[in-house]
This record gives C-alpha cells, sequence and structure tokens, in this order.
C-alpha cells in the first residue's frame, strides 16, 4: 500500500525526524488558510499523488504572495498531473500540502528497501540527492552507498554516522542526520514498511538536516495488525478495477491489451498474458482467482473483465489440480450466464474430470470454445480477436 | 532416490485442526505411502485429541519426541505462521515446508535470522511443497499428475508447476522429486540449493527451472548451474509481458527500478547454456529434446 507524502512526514515526525511546517489542504480556500497560519513570506505547494517525478510536472511551485498561492492551488487542485509514473492519463490532484519555504545548502537521499539476497533490510544513501534514484542507480551506481541492518540489532548509530560521513553530510550535522535516520529506520521496521524515501534529505541555510520530501510503502501482508491504514488509504489513487477486484479476494492488474485473461495462481496467470503476446495478441489484464475458483469469483472476475470497453474476447485458464474441472466448468456456465456474455470465451481446463467438464462447457449452449491446452487456447483466442 | 523427501520421511502437521490443515493432510495421507509418512499434528490446546487416527499434540517438541518426526508441514494463518516455523526450528525438526501465503515481510526475515545458525531446512513459504512422486507428497499439489521418473522440477509458482508436471504426464516423463520454493520475496530454500540436490541425485537426469519476474535468484542459480551442473537444465520465466512496478499476485513478483525483469533472467540463464523457452506450453517438450 501506498500513501501520500504529507501522511508520510507525519509519521516520520512521530519517531522524531524533522519536516518542514506543513498543512494538508483539499481546497484552495484552505490552502489559503493554510500559508496564513504558517505565516512568512515564502511557500511551497504541492500536488499530493502517489506517483514520484511531481516536480517535473509542474505539480510542485514555489509561491512569493497570498495571490499567488490562491491562483496556483487553483491551478493545481483537479489538475491531471502527467509524471513519468503515471501513465499518459495522470492522475488527477484532489489534495494539496502547503509547506513553509526552506533555504536550502545541499540535497541528498536515503532509503530504506528489503535486500531479497540478503534477506535483510538495507540502508541506501547519496550525496545526488533530490534526483530519480533509480537513474543515479542506472547511471551512476558508485553514488549510493549501502549499509545492511542486522535484524537482531537493528540500525546501529556508528553505521548511521558512517553513511551521514559518505554522503558529505558537514561534520557539525552529523549527528542530527544520523538521528534522522535511526528515526526512519524505526519508522519504517515498527511499521512493516517495505519501502521508504527521503528524497532529498537536506541541509538548511541555517544548518539544519531536514526530509523535504518522503515517501513509504508498505507490506499489504501486514494489514491485519496496522489498523490506521485504512484511515491512510486513498482508494482515488488506485486503479478502480484493482480495488474491485481485491474486495472479492482477487488479484486484478490492468493493461492496455484486449484479450481479458481469468487464471487460477499468479504464476500461470503471467504465463498466460506471455503466451497470448506470443501468438500476436495482447492482454488487457493480469487476473488471479487464487486457489479456489468458486462460481462467485469466476462471476466478479467476468463482470471485472467486461467492464472494460476494450475486452473483445476472453480467456479462461485453469489448472484444477485439486479442484475438478466440472465444478469450475459449472462456475464458468454460470457466471457467462449471469453477466451475459458478449465476447468469444475460450476456456482451457486441466485436472481431475477433465473430460465432464468439458462436456458440461460443450452442452451449455453458450459460445464458448473449448482448447486442449494453452497453444491451442492462445491460437484461438487470439484468431477470435482477429475475426471481431 | 530423490531429494529433500521420501518413503522414510516422517512429516507433522502443523495447524492440522484448520480447514486447510485437515484437507491436505487427509489427501496427503491417501498419496501412495503417506499413511505411514504421516505421524502427527499440531495444535496448541488439543493436544491428545487425533485426526482421522493421526494423534495431535499441543507442541512440536512433544510431537517430535513422541513420533520421531523429522518433517512439517505448517498451513498456520498469516498472523502465526512464522512464530510456527520458528517453533519447528527450535524443536530441531530437519525440513519446514511452510504453505502459508501472506506473511508478513518482517516476521520472516525475524525468522530468518533466527534461523541462521540452525540446520532446518525450510521451503516456503507461499508454496505448494514438495512431492517424491509414488512415495511421498507434502502440501497442497495435485497428486495424481505425478508419476515417479527423471525430472526434476524447481519453481517459485504453484499452478505453473503443475503445468509443466502436466506436460510432463503427457511425453510420458515422470518426475524425481518436485520443489515448490514459493513466491515470497524473503523464504528458505532458493533454486541455486535446490539444483545443487539435483545435481547430487542419481535418480535426477534432467531438471526444469521456472522462475519469474523479481529478484535475482534464477541468476544467481544459472551462473551456478555453467560452471558446476552435470545434467541438462530447461527454463522458462514467467512475466515477460508483466508492467514494471506492479506487484503480479505473488509478493516477490515485481520489476522494481528495471530489477528482476523476465528478459534479463531470460538471457543470464541462456548464456549460461540453459536451454529456454519463452513459451509456457514448451516446458515438456523443450525438457523432452535434451534428455
Amino acid at each position: 500500500m501506498k500513501i501520500h507524502e504529507y501522511q508520510a512526514k507525519s509519521l516520520l515526525a512521530r519517531y522524531g525526524v524533522p519536516v518542514p511546517r506543513g498543512i494538508p489542504c483539499f481546497s484552495v480556500t484552505e490552502a489559503v488558510d493554510a500559508a496564513r497560519q504558517l505565516g512568512g513570506g515564502l511557500w511551497v505547494v504541492k500536488a499530493q499523488i502517489h506517483a514520484g517525478g511531481r516536480g517535473k510536472g509542474g505539480g510542485v511551485k514555489v509561491v512569493r504572495s497570498a495571490g499567488e498561492l490562491e491562483a496556483t492551488a487553483q491551478q493545481m487542485l483537479g489538475m491531471q498531473l502527467v509524471t513519468h509514473q503515471t501513465g499518459p492519463q495522470g492522475q488527477k490532484v484532489a489534495r494539496l500540502l502547503v509547506e513553509e519555504g526552506v533555504d536550502i545548502r545541499q540535497e541528498m537521499y536515503v532509503g530504506m528497501v528489503v535486500d531479497r539476497q540478503t534477506q535483510q533490510v538495507a540502508l541506501m544513501a547519496s550525496a545526488a540527492g533530490g534526483m530519480d534514484i533509480e537513474e543515479v542507480a542506472a547511471h551512476t551506481p558508485e553514488k549510493i552507498h549501502t549499509m545492511q541492518i542486522d535484524p537482531g540489532q537493528g540500525l546501529l548509530p556508528s553505521q548511521a554516522e558512517a553513511l551521514a560521513r559518505r554522503i558529505d553530510v558537514p561534520e557539525a550535522l552529523v549527528g542530527q542526520a544520523r538521528d534522522l535516520m535511526l528515526g526512519l529506520y524505526r519508522a519504517f521496521d515498527e511499521n512493516d514498511a517495505s519501502l521508504a524515501e527521503i528524497n532529498p534529505m537536506v541541509v538548511t541555510a541555517d544548518g539544519r538536516m531536514l526530509a523535504l520530501d518522503a515517501k513509504f510503502n508498505f507490506d499489504d501482508n501486514a494489514a491485519f495488525r496496522h489498523g490506521e491504514w485504512q484511515a491512510w488509504r486513498d482508494v482515488d489513487e488506485e486503479d478502480p478495477n484493482e480495488v474491485e477486484a481485491s474486495r472479492f479476494g482477487l488479484s486484478y492488474i490492468s493493461l492496455d491489451g484486449n484479450i481479458g485473461c481469468l487464471v487460477n495462481g499468479a504464476g500461470l496467470a503471467m504465463a498466460t498474458m506471455d503466451i497470448v503476446k506470443l501468438y500476436g495478441g495482447y492482454p488487457a489484464n493480469f487476473l488471479d482467482v487464487g486457489g479456489g475458483a468458486t462460481t462467485e469469483k469466476v462471476t466478479e472476475a467476468f463482470k471485472l473483465m467486461l467492464g472494460n470497453p476494450h475486452v473483445q474476447a476472453i480467456l479462461v485458464n485453469i489448472f484444477g489440480g485439486i479442484m475438478k474441472c466440472d465444478v469450475i466448468a459449472e462456475g464458468v456456465v454460470a457466471a457467462a450466464r449471469q453477466v451475459r456474455l458478449s465476447v468469444p470465451l475460450v476456456v482451457r481446463l486441466e485436472g481431475t474430470n477433465v473430460e465432464l467438464g468439458k462436456r458440461i462447457l460443450a452442452e451449455s449452449g453458450l459460445p464458448i470454445l473449448s482448447a486442449a491446452n494453452m497453444d491451442d487456447a492462445a491460437a484461438q483466442v487470439v484468431a477470435a480477436v482477429r475475426r471481431s | 532416490m530423490a531429494i529433500l523427501v521420501d518413503r522414510n520421511t516422517r512429516v507433522l502437521t502443523q495447524g492440522i485442526t484448520g480447514k486447510t490443515g485437515m484437507f491436505h493432510t487427509r489427501l496427503c495421507r491417501e498419496y501412495a505411502e503417506g499413511t505411514e509418512c504421516y505421524v502427527g499434528g499440531v495444535t496448541p490446546g488439543k493436544g491428545g485429541q487425533n485426526f482421522e487416527g493421526v494423534p495431535i499434540f499441543d507442541t512440536v517438541a512433544e510431537a517430535r519426541r513422541a513420533t520421531g518426526a523429522n518433517a512439517s508441514v505448517i498451513y498456520v494463518p498469516p498472523p502465526y505462521a512464522a512464530a510456527a516455523i520458528d517453533e519447528a526450528v527450535e524443536a530441531g525438526i530437519e525440513l519446514v515446508i511452510c504453505i502459508t501465503e501472506g506473511i508478513p515481510v518482517r516476521d520472516m526475515i525475524q525468522t530468518r535470522y533466527r534461523m541462521r545458525n540452525s540446520a532446518t531446512i525450510l521451503v516456503g513459504p507461499n508454496c505448494p511443497g514438495v512431492i517424491t512422486p509414488g512415495q511421498i507428497k507434502i502440501g497442497i499439489m495435485p497428486g495424481h499428475i505425478h508419476q515417479p521418473g527423471p525430472v526434476g522440477v524447481v519453481s517459485r509458482s504453484g499452478t505453473l508447476t503443475y503445468e509443466a508436471v502436466g506436460q510432463l504426464r503427457e511425453l510420458g516423463l515422470g518426475q524425481s522429486t518436485c520443489v515448490g520454493i514459493g513466491g515470497d520475496p524473503v523464504n528458505g530454500l532458493k533454486h541455486l540449493e535446490v539444483m545443487k540436490r539435483f545435481n547430487d541425485d542419481p535418480a535426477t537426469e534432467a531438471v526444469i527451472m521456472v522462475g519469474e519476474i523479481g529478484g535475482s535468484d534464477e541468476e544467481e542459480c544459472a551462473r551456478w548451474i555453467k560452471e558446476n551442473m552435470r545434467k541438462p537444465v530447461i527454463g522458462f520465466i514467467a512475466g515477460v509481458t508483466a508492467p514494471p512496478g506492479k506487484r503480479m499476485g505473488h509478493a516477490g513478483a515485481i520489476v522494481s527500478g528495471g530489477q528482476g525483469t523476465a528478459q534479463e533472467k531470460l538471457d543470464v540463464m541462456e548464456s549460461c547454456g540453459i536451454r529456454v523457452t519463452r513459451n509456457p506450453a514448451e516446458m515438456g517438450r523443450t525438457l523432452k529434446a535434451v534428455l
């Protein structure tokens, strides 16, 4: 799960990480009030969307008067902000963060991730702050310094100090940078984060370390022990189909093709998309109905796929395994009837009672194309799209 | 011969009184020599009872003392599953297979850390389990599609493993052992450790290695294969069409920062002498061609 910058900053502040004073706003009036409350004569207006790269897309503006602030808030709220992470359609801006302006002397990067190779959390830092860290990693990996964190001991103050010196934190501020990183680590650890970034972490003109931007992602598997995530979640930032799918225990991801794919198991679902592409077709989605492909789940899955106007055919690929194919076939038929299926449907079933399953499909009276294996299924569904 | 499990393995089911634990313990006991292999179950508070004749114990340590079990399979729900692994490790169980999907990564980091000086082998979590056809099935895979034979299978995905096994069956090829290592980013055995065991197993003549996007375990395994493997290996990687930054069902199946793409894995595997196929329907035929 992802959260907004202002939420990430309030979380960090709880762990003693210094952040600029700021107020989240949902309207122009609130933004003007926020500036008045913050005082001073320099503010930053930041569009709150989950995607990165907001600055380049016009989602971060420095303003110097109440009038300028009002005009900026007016222009930003409701805009479709396009960044390299949003796709060409962009993401609608519904929330702003108004912050006090900061006089910056130096920008650095710190971040934390789970390192799968070492099975530990890693703290990364770079003197090249403010930039897209993936660019830095791709072109100048030597500028990124990494510390592995021992799961038994946690981040050590000595590690944080060493890392601060390596990214050229001024000697007088090494203590502050250390405390900031220790706070970041505690926030990451105690909140089941999967990724956290402070980019940039800055040195201000008046000699303070500050988290100027912040990003937090959480491990969805840990949601059961973090009740407050529900309040942090902003479903407007998520794909509505993916939100709907999650309500029914389906794992769904939208893609830009025209062949809907309904599969059991994540690996087989990916492989099904791959083979559709291999046969010259374009998958419209990733959809894993999970181990129990019940009638209810299959029905919801059909509704989701058919809700996408680009879908011209559907491929169902179920390796029954423990589940019996006749039960699955009945589920597919019932679901197809219920949603009044309007596009060609290719079904590939494998597992126990496969012959019985195929007979149920054939005798349903529905225009279902039965496939013998994955090759056959992909070939048939691609041909069906070409005909339509 | 086989790897990890055979007819002499003695298994405990942790979470035997849950719906999943009961269902799969029953199916596993019905498979091959399962009745002999499944010697006990563990559910705290239900010690002294039994499940269809399988004695239930309060703790793994008690169960191990009473039955001599050397393996356990875990169906405990995600909030308690890592603690269940810890308990099995502390009781000295040699092989722990964790089926549970959805364990928080932080829990697994701590559990793997506590296991650092232990001799226990962990398979999973979030995996279908391990089967040595004709002898023993530990996990949720459909037993009937398997048959004894010369092909080792190692995979991060459940149903994609069944797909590979189904294709082998069509070609009349059986399996020595099939190992589902699971789709989580922090887990027990990786491709590499399973591959080493297949290399040393006289019953295994060739291996199907099934991977997916995310991480670099397949690449590490491929480099080891190039230098050390004495048997042919064929591979498939799922997710060539997966968009970057999206978690594709499995917690570990995500391309992040341009790392862990299927193409990159396929390229490294090919350069290490592994015959790869980009068509998931070709896994069986590709394997047959190298036998």
